[in-house]
């Protein structure tokens, strides 16, 4: 395999990704945005979307479903009283990843653009962007740009002079993990709990007000019209076959200069942190292992990640996965049990409380984390845990279930002896008997 | 359930808020808010207008805000909600407050991503200054909260105290943070040390033109 070569500033789309310069219209169009928008719309709905499935573009949200085709699923020929929606999900809560959040707040131009020609592609009548309730400034800013936008008639009636009508409204969440499913969040925007829905009905054929709706994450829409502008074939040849493009890394944890920067995917996880983190924090000797891509996807020893390129397969390669990118490293200084737990007390937290499964399990599972954590358990515990860690994967409505399973197993996986160990030191040779409730 | 809001007095808050009613910043805004959804789905409007009361009370009381049942009442009859499915949305979204908080309101971040980077000293900091979680300090002025990720994991340890972050902390930069809020004074929000948003520290490693113009790179494109 050869190595993938880091990004030139040239090739970077979120050139303003740090904020040093205007976000407001002004700014963006003089770094390109809102450049003649209409004539990227005027090659018609069929050949953006082409354009798109030729990029290689594959969602940025983690599940990394290509993106021209989700937008293809919708209707062709909208029905009377059943006009479409693009929902834009902003609700970027997943621990490890804010790169959404640098979108939003310091390029919220190209989002802006992105759902104008997201929106004409699939034949939607609006666009609704949720953003985490949380992101209190970064919504001011979103706020602010889309009314810049209106006054300057590229949004509304015949939108950027396209002849196509398009309409943005920011919708604020308050606070709920699982408003990120993308089913959960159409309920939210409906006004209710955001409580997952059965599927089918899938959105694109039954979504918001019951309307064919396409879901899509930030990053993905953003990075739309800067693909058009250069072409599907400047995006599709960065990176490996199928994991093409650029990506937002989101570095945080135990390196020397925790960051966010766009870079090629396929980069090496080394050239990652070398390049762009200043290094592991006290050397590539101290680093323990990583948690690649955001709290869900399990951890990778160190000796497996160093080298590993850093997209959707060579993750999966290693049982992880890309996720949002979000790249959490942890040294020796670690507690390794301690932090998978704190992300069980996360998930537990954050479970809606529909599927018994998640509701009870998550709790069950992180109790039994913390008594693993102070070594106050029994050696066949931790094929307890394991065992219903996998009656909760694949049993409930959404994926918070798995979610919340795959960091155990994953810990369990690597770092079983360390879990042993605590056991055996706490308790010798006659550990005591304790229930999980 | 150890972390559920302990609601005040049915009675005593019909009595001091029963008589609710969206006051002069608000009121101009709630139109604007139902028309961003589509004709007769003005149930989407709940969360925002949540938000707008809650602010409103926020302002009546000199604190951050919170809901009480009246408020929700009011708010539900402005968008045609049975009172139930409002609550269910004020008690499902952790950020419309079911109980009075503070002036400040501290949400340390606790996830593993704020953990590794010392979300620990965050909350001794404020566990110095006599904060305790869940619970509002005897002069009112601040409650504290450990919240889940906040999204700003770059930027770790990090604290949310009203509409804004505070990131890249310490110990001592936290209790710098409190003593000055404590002494009416205005923190400096954002990063704590040498960075400039999500750049790395000591500044960025790509787009360095960026950082003195508004670069242009289109001429660059091949």
């Amino acid at each position: 395999m050869s190595a993938i070569q880091p990004l030139a500033d040239k090739d970077r789309i979120f050139t303003n990704i740090y904020g040093f310069q205007d976000w407001k219209l002004a700014g963006a169009r003089a770094r390109g945005d809102w450049d003649d928008t209409k004539s990227l719309m005027a090659v018609g709905q069929d050949a953006i979307i082409d354009a798109i499935k030729a990029s290689g573009l594959r969602g940025r949200g983690g599940a990394g479903f290509p993106t021209g085709m989700k937008w293809s699923f919708m209707p062709k020929e909208p029905k009377p009283g059943k006009p479409s929606f693009l929902v834009i999900n902003a609700d970027e809560s997943e621990p490890g990843s804010c790169k959404d959040r640098e979108i939003i707040r310091h390029e919220p131009h190209k989002l802006i653009e992105g759902a104008l020609i997201a929106g004409f592609a699939m034949r939607a009548r609006a666009a609704y962007i949720y953003i985490r309730g949380e992101f209190i400034r970064e919504a001011e800013h979103l706020f602010a740009a889309v009314a810049e936008a209106y006054d300057a008639g590229l949004l509304g009636k015949n939108a950027a002079g396209s002849g196509y009508d398009f309409d943005v409204f920011v919708h604020r969440g308050a606070g709920a993990y699982i408003c990120g499913e993308e089913t959960a969040q159409i309920e939210s925007l409906e006004g209710k709990k955001g409580q997952p829905r059965l599927k089918p009905p899938f959105p694109a054929g039954a979504g918001l007000y019951g309307c064919p709706t396409t879901v899509n994450n930030v990053e993905s829409i953003a990075v739309a019209p800067t693909i058009l502008r250069r072409g599907a074939a400047w995006f599709a040849g960065i990176g490996r076959d199928k994991n093409q493009g650029t990506k937002l890394f989101q570095i945080s944890g135990h390196v020397n200069r925790p960051c966010v920067v766009e870079e090629a995917m396929g980069i090496s996880f080394r050239e990652l942190i070398d390049r762009h983190a200043g290094g592991i924090r006290g050397g590539w000797d101290n680093l323990l292992a990583v948690i690649p891509g955001g709290s869900s996807v399990p951890l990778v020893p160190a000796a497996q990640i160093m080298d590993a390129p850093m997209d959707f397969d060579g993750l999966r390669d290693l049982k992880s996965g890309l996720g949002t990118a979000a790249v959490i490293v942890m040294d020796k200084s670690t507690d390794i049990v301690r932090a998978i737990s704190r992300l069980s007390y996360f998930y537990k937290h954050e479970s809606c409380g529909q599927c018994t499964p998640c509701r009870e399990g998550t709790g069950w599972m992180w109790r039994v984390m913390e008594r693993l954590r102070e070594g106050n358990a029994q050696l066949h515990e931790i094929d307890l845990l394991e065992e219903v860690t996998r009656q909760v994967e694949g049993h409930t409505i959404c994926a918070l279930g798995d979610a919340a399973a795959w960091p155990i197993q994953g810990l369990i996986r690597h770092f079983r002896p360390e879990i042993e160990r605590r056991i055996v030191e706490k308790q010798g040779s006659a550990p005591l008997a304790v229930a999980a409730e | 359930m150890a972390d559920a809001p302990h609601i005040p007095d049915e009675a005593e808050m019909r009595a001091r808020w029963g008589g609710f009613a969206w006051d002069d910043q608000s009121a101009p805004q709630v139109d604007g808010i139902i028309a961003r959804y589509p004709p007769g789905r003005q149930h989407s409007a709940i969360m925002p207008l949540l938000y707008l009361a809650q602010a409103q009370v926020g302002r009546e009381t000199g604190t951050y805000g919170w809901l009480p049942v009246p408020v929700i009442e009011h708010v539900a009859r402005t968008v045609d909600m049975p009172y139930i499915r409002a609550l269910e949305v004020v008690s499902f979204y952790t950020m419309f407050n079911q109980a009075p908080v503070g002036r400040h309101l501290v949400q340390v971040c606790g996830t593993t991503p704020c953990m590794l980077r010392g979300s620990d000293d965050v909350m001794a900091a404020c566990k110095n200054k006599g904060l305790i979680k869940g619970k509002t300090t005897p002069d009112g002025l601040f409650t504290l909260m450990e919240v889940e990720c906040m999204g700003t994991c770059a930027n770790a340890p990090m604290v949310q105290i009203n509409d804004d972050n505070y990131e890249d902390l310490t110990y001592d930069s936290m209790t710098e943070i409190l003593e000055t809020l404590a002494a009416g004074g205005t923190p400096k929000p954002g990063p704590q040390i040498d960075r400039h948003a999500s750049a790395p520290e000591g500044g960025p490693t790509t787009l360095k033109a960026m950082v003195s113009e508004n670069h242009d790179y289109r001429g660059e494109w091949a």
